[in-house]
């Protein structure tokens, strides 16, 4: 559909990033099976190696444990990488972030507006899945609930309030929802259960509702 | 009355307000917002819940049109 005279249709950071396909649905399917995938691929390796090492030598073993070790610290690693995309960034106080609150509620509607003031994640339900809206990146919860994705993005002014930085993305999404997944980069995509054990615990109940949404919306 | 801010430091700056009938305030507005473009920042008038739209030029009727900067991949 063409955008109304003066208005764009897609986001103009999309151009930064040229040479990345359009994200999709179909994109993001493909890329979470892509993503796990290569992390068992990995974790075997290390796991074989164990097996290997006991099987040449059992006096080898403790070097097995570590080597086992490691094939499971590798799901827990990427998994970290996702759950930081939601951690705070600067602590929600000042005057500043009052005003940027006051800005971030009037966008959301009021049950997002209570999470958000809550758990400082807002809930965004989009085409790709439901979103989770940080300082410094995103989440998308795939529809059915059984997969996340998450996304490092951000806006590159070092004085924005807290809350400001959520609305600059929120907007951003809200304009053109797969040139943002485009512009953002992927940083982790995995069971749900995985992200949530990465998560403080005060942000946790943004994405059980997040969950719950992209459950609903199946 | 209408009203265009930046997001900012302070949380957010009112640019400039207008209103539909007054000629010379929108002209004024339309003017600080063609600047603010020039600065690097992305016009946008939220829609409601869920839907925004990018605007390169300042919409006479809305109540409110926001002044983003642009975000990239971190």
């Amino acid at each position: 559909m063409a955008a109304p005279a003066g208005e764009a249709a897609a986001l103009p950071e999309v151009g930064e990033v040229h040479w990345r396909p359009r994200e999709s649905a179909a994109r993001l399917a493909r890329r979470g099976r892509l993503w796990t995938a290569w992390t068992a691929l990995c974790s075997a390796q290390f796991a074989a190696t164990a097996v290997a090492l006991v099987w040449i030598e059992p006096l080898l073993l403790p070097v097995a444990l570590v080597a086992l070790a490691y094939a499971w610290v590798l799901g827990e690693l990427y998994a970290q990488r996702g759950g930081n995309t939601l951690r705070p960034a600067r602590p929600r106080a000042g005057a500043a972030e009052r005003v940027a609150q006051r800005l971030l509620g009037d966008l959301l509607a009021h049950e997002p507006r209570e999470l958000q003031r809550a758990t400082g994640l807002a809930l965004e339900a989009g085409e790709l899945g439901t979103w989770l809206v940080g300082e410094a990146g995103a989440a998308l919860v795939a529809p059915g609930g059984r997969r996340v994705h998450c996304f490092c993005v951000r806006v590159d002014d070092p004085e924005l309030p807290p809350s400001d930085r959520i609305a600059h993305l929120l907007l951003a999404l809200r304009c053109d929802e797969a040139g943002f997944a485009t512009v953002a980069n992927h940083v982790f995509s995995g069971a749900p259960w995985r992200l949530r054990r990465r998560l403080p615990r005060a942000r946790r109940p943004a994405l059980d509702a997040a969950l719950a949404r992209a459950r609903e919306a199946m | 009355m209408p009203r265009l801010i930046r997001m900012d430091h302070t949380g957010h700056s009112t640019v400039a307000e207008w209103s539909a009938s007054d000629d010379a305030a929108y002209e004024a507005a339309a003017a600080a917002f063609a600047r603010e473009l020039d600065e690097g920042f992305i016009g946008v008038v939220s829609e409601g819940e869920g839907r925004a739209a990018q605007v390169r030029e300042l919409p006479r009727e809305a109540d409110l049109v926001i002044l983003r900067r642009p975000i990239a991949g971190g």
